[in-house]
């Protein structure tokens, strides 16, 4: 137990010698060993006495009435392992006890009853815990992720749910994936990450780019999705989720079993399957938008407090199909879809996923190892590879409905290391290095110009970020980070392309074979990025805490922004790419103000964006072929503000009635031509009532209304000549939808068994009033309502 | 340590491979398989006469140049015409027929062939599924709604108007003939300006 006694550096401090029979008194204080944060709600148990006592908010406990002697104490908490320590009690007996906490990483320390963000630095931070996610079992990623205020997504349908923070999505979102940041394709508007939300432990959202651990380029923000820590103890256990979901007709199952030892071995596997056919709006089935998908993992390795290793493999596959009513010719079939009303091709409900629908495969497998040195730090070093595959099948014609119309694979291998001097009271230091190999694959066999290019791309990034205690209350951080990218594609432009864009103005050097029609071009770009972060953090005893952040990140373009060149049949629009454009620099300043009242409290989170040469998808223009007219949506800088607040408050009525709100608003404006942010997602306010009863086997009920805005700031849309209605027509795909009311409502009771074992069960109805609506940010909305009531059941089994 | 030294190693090795993967083969060029850069409308007179042909080319496919669009001559008072539309993909060489695409698919496609208000023509579908080999059963049809890869146009009075000619993928068959009625997606569409004289 060699770790025990180097965890517990356990200080002695008889005070009085006076000891009288059984009237000493324990006391003492518990805190994370790192930065020494105080521990609230940490357990401290006298063995083979029932007498439990917990932490307060400052981390101190007192047991009073105790006979002089030596106990044995377990001290545990919710995230930390469990120790065990030997204290000689003595008159009043002050002690020191050290936890190593679980969110190491992220050093967010639990505060048991807070209603809003929790971060210990001077960003904006809040998470999602494991009950929430369980929640959302059925779900996606981006579905648990809107729980948050702030967050937003930018859907495909149901299926595809791709994350915005602060109204920016894509690839200004990084999301860590257990250490690994994910190389999915993210560039793509109806890409969705490639996660099983199954696998996450907790997932907490750092809204802005201050966590420069990471990247530089988080101009959106930070999704971090990490793993429960496993216990160093002997011990086996588990849990199973099953889902029956009414919408989709089908369900989902997961499984998660974990093995671990004393000796810091341990074993843990992970596996979900989740099936579900057409889902359907209120009054129609939303033909072709059933899903598969499949998601493992298996980790194994040894932790030890003083040095560990881990090595972990994950599997991911979905098979989505894509509403067959969105999927059309020119502008003349997407003014139809439009002014339809309602889809038009609605078939009987069926499982079967058919054209066009996507199929993605992705391969994760992560190497890391860490050891502390004592009175320094700890050095972490890893190696993560994945593989990212990707088909997209469209309605074709002749026997292609087998060939898909897009397949891309991605292969990427980054090694990351890092150290973080955390020895110091009052500072810790910590800096690495990374580097970064990707390589993309666009196969031939398709028939269809590549809409990405093949490119090999290298990254090397490099980073310091500091933290210094001035006083108990003020908190100050900093940070700097450096990133190198170079991207080198070999390119086929279509000779008439070429010349359109003005290319053999500035570019004729790039072509390196001229195939008459079309143009082998080799672009190699170099980009250097600098981030920079500083802020502070204000923290009343009261129970108030202020923050302040400053952040400066870059980002450079991705392939899509570059490259893309084609016709995206499902949204009819021509996407163009530009050679030209340049990295992306965002300033953003946030705060964030705190407040905790007895029975209630608030948080107010105002924060400002301006980003100099903001890179957007817009469209500008109409284009003509032989297929009819469509509209050119063209990649430009400009520069833009984004000017937001997110709010939440909560009240405890009585110890059983309790009320969450949330408020959220961003203002997206091109501030070059004063104009409205594409896609910036509407005000929307949530409120939600919920009712605990822990007597009636935990029983919980809520009632939760989710409100949002029409989005009345948006481009204006464009106008274009119509072939088959021989004039000019409005195309309306800016017009925002109508502002919508949804209600949800969602039960919850505990049944626990002997040995450990417990079931869950709950009952979770969304759309309760199968209200028809559409929102601004689901790209399907020009064609189909979206989803209408939706039951859930739910059973859960741990054991 | 061991553990140290075997990641280590591990790291190193997964380096050296990422050195080595990088190749400078050249991509392969696609010329996009399902293009149609070109569509052939031939109206012959019945009876005799100077054939008309109509040509809607789009060499580029979905690149920035619009289509080119011929029209040899003018159309005849009082005559009916037969017509054949003829569709070709020339981004390859030889060029490729897609009408073999169409006549196998012939249930999933048709040709919508709209006059507008000034034109004194009417036209008439001349074939239907029936005429045509099915490519999934390699037997003809057996259902009978019109294609229109044959048609025929009938004239009156002298006039100045645009015919629209239109392909669908996918349309509801049978349909009442308009465009909003069909659905599917438009694979094909093109007005010609005729004159009748």
């Amino acid at each position: 137990m060699k770790i025990y006694i180097f965890i517990t550096l356990l200080l002695l401090i008889p005070l009085y010698g006076v000891s009288q029979d059984c009237n000493d008194i324990l006391t003492g204080q518990v805190k994370d060993y790192h930065n020494k944060t105080p521990l609230e709600n940490a357990s401290i148990q006298i063995l083979g006495n029932q007498k439990i006592v917990k932490t307060d908010n400052k981390g101190k406990f007192q047991i009073p009435s105790l006979c002089p002697g030596l106990y044995e104490l377990e001290i545990s908490h919710p995230e930390c392992t469990t120790t065990f320590i030997k204290v000689e009690v003595d008159g009043i007996t002050w002690i020191d006890i050290k936890l190593e906490h679980h969110l190491e990483e992220l050093e967010e320390v639990k505060v048991v009853g807070d209603a809003v963000a929790k971060k210990t630095n001077s960003s904006l931070e809040e998470s999602l815990k494991l009950k929430t996610l369980e929640q959302y079992s059925s779900g996606s990623l981006g579905d648990a992720l809107k729980e948050l205020s702030g967050v937003s997504s930018l859907n495909t349908g149901a299926n595809i749910v791709k994350p915005a923070i602060h109204g920016l999505n894509g690839s200004r979102v990084l999301i860590l994936n257990d250490g690994v940041r994910m190389q999915d394709m993210e560039w793509g508007d109806e890409h969705a990450p490639n996660i099983d939300i199954n696998a996450a432990g907790t997932i907490s959202v750092i809204k802005g780019a201050s966590a420069l651990l990471y990247g530089g380029d988080a101009i959106g923000g930070v999704i971090v999705m990490e793993q429960a820590r496993i216990p160093a103890k002997d011990t086996l256990y588990g849990k199973s989720i099953v889902n029956g979901v009414s919408n989709g007709r089908g369900g989902n199952i997961t499984t998660e079993l974990i093995k671990a030892f004393e000796s810091g071995w341990y074993l843990r596997g992970q596996g979900s399957y989740k099936r579900l056919g057409d889902h359907e709006a209120p009054d129609y089935v939303l033909s072709n938008t059933g899903v598969q998908e499949i998601g493992a993992s298996l980790q194994f390795g040894k932790q030890l407090f003083t040095w560990g290793w881990d090595a972990k493999y994950s599997y991911y596959n979905s098979e989505i199909a894509v509403l067959r009513a969105s999927h059309i010719g020119n502008i003349d079939d997407l003014i139809r879809g439009i002014n339809n009303g309602q889809p038009e091709i609605i078939r009987p409900f069926t499982y079967d996923i058919q054209n066009p629908r996507q199929e993605v495969t992705h391969h994760l497998g992560k190497l890391k190892f860490y050891k502390r040195f004592e009175g320094l730090g700890k050095w972490n070093v890893q190696y993560d590879y994945q593989n990212n595959r990707r088909f997209e099948f469209d309605v074709r014609r002749g026997e292609r409905d087998n060939q898909a119309s897009i397949d891309l694979e991605l292969t990427t291998h980054t090694f990351s290391t890092d150290f973080k001097w955390d020895a110091k009271e009052l500072y810790e230091l910590q800096f690495g290095i990374l580097g970064r190999f990707q390589e993309n694959f666009a196969n031939p066999t398709t028939g269809v110009r590549r809409l990405i290019p093949d490119y090999e791309k290298y990254d090397f990034g490099a980073f310091v970020t500091g933290e210094y205690r001035l006083t108990d209350e003020i908190l100050v951080d900093a940070g700097f980070r450096y990133d190198f990218n170079r991207i080198d594609a070999k390119k086929f432009y279509q000779t008439s392309r070429w010349e359109e864009r003005g290319y053999d103005q500035e570019f004729q050097d790039l072509i390196i074979n001229d195939l008459g029609t079309q143009l082998l071009t080799n672009p190699i770009f170099d980009y250097h990025n600098f981030s920079t972060t500083f802020g502070a953090q204000y923290a009343e005893n009261s129970g108030s805490v202020i923050r302040i952040n400053y952040a400066i990140s870059q980002r450079a373009p991705n392939p899509s922004e570059l490259f893309s060149d084609g016709l995206h049949h499902s949204a009819a629009r021509i996407e163009l790419g530009d050679l030209r454009i340049k990295s992306e620099t965002s300033h953003k300043i946030s705060a964030s103000y705190q407040q905790d009242f007895n029975n209630w409290g608030f948080t107010l989170e105002p924060y400002a964006n301006f980003i100099q040469d903001f890179i957007l998808l817009e469209p500008t223009s109409v284009e003509f072929t032989i297929r009819g007219a469509f509209p050119v949506w063209e990649y430009r800088q400009t520069n833009a503000r984004l000017l937001g607040v997110d709010t939440a408050a909560y009240i405890d009525w009585t110890g059983n009635w309790r009320t969450d709100h949330q408020f959220s608003l961003v203002k997206g404006t091109d501030t070059e031509n004063n104009s409205a942010l594409i896609n910036i997602p509407a005000a929307n306010f949530r409120n939600k009532l919920t009712f605990v009863k822990p007597e009636w086997n935990n029983f919980e009920f809520s009632l939760e209304s989710q409100y949002v805005f029409e989005q009345n700031e948006h481009p204006d849309n464009i106008t274009a000549f119509s072939p088959e209605q021989q004039q000019e027509v409005v195309l309306e795909i800016n017009t925002p939808p109508e502002a919508y009311h949804l209600l949800g409502v969602s039960s919850k009771m505990e049944f626990p068994f002997k040995n450990n074992l417990k079931l869950t069960t709950s009952l979770t109805v969304s759309n309760l009033l199968d209200t028809n609506y559409r929102d601004y940010l689901n790209r399907q909305r020009f064609f189909a309502d979206d989803l209408g009531r939706n039951i859930i059941l739910q059973l859960k089994l741990n054991y | 340590m061991k553990t140290t030294k075997f990641l280590s190693l591990a790291l190193l090795t997964g380096t050296l491979l990422v050195g080595c993967s990088s190749d400078d083969n050249d991509p392969e060029v696609i010329n996009p398989e399902e293009t149609i850069t070109t569509m052939n409308v031939t109206l012959t007179p019945q009876g005799g006469g100077t054939a008309i042909t109509l040509q809607s080319q789009d060499l580029d496919g979905d690149g920035p140049n619009p289509p080119m669009i011929s029209i040899s001559g003018s159309l005849a008072e009082n005559t009916v015409y037969d017509g054949t539309v003829e569709l070709l993909n020339e981004t390859e060489t030889p060029a490729e027929s897609i009408n073999e695409e169409i006549e196998g698919e012939a249930a999933e496609h048709q040709f919508f062939f709209i006059p507008n208000n000034t034109l004194n023509a009417t036209i008439a579908y001349d074939d239907d599924e029936s005429d045509y080999v099915s490519a999934e059963t390699g037997v003809n049809f057996t259902s009978t709604n019109p294609v229109g890869i044959s048609f025929t146009v009938t004239t009156t009075d002298a006039s100045t108007g645009t015919l629209a000619i239109t392909l669908r993928h996918e349309p509801k068959k049978p349909n009442d003939g308009t465009l909003a009625d069909a659905g599917g997606e438009t694979d094909i569409t093109q007005a010609f300006t005729l004159v009748i004289e």
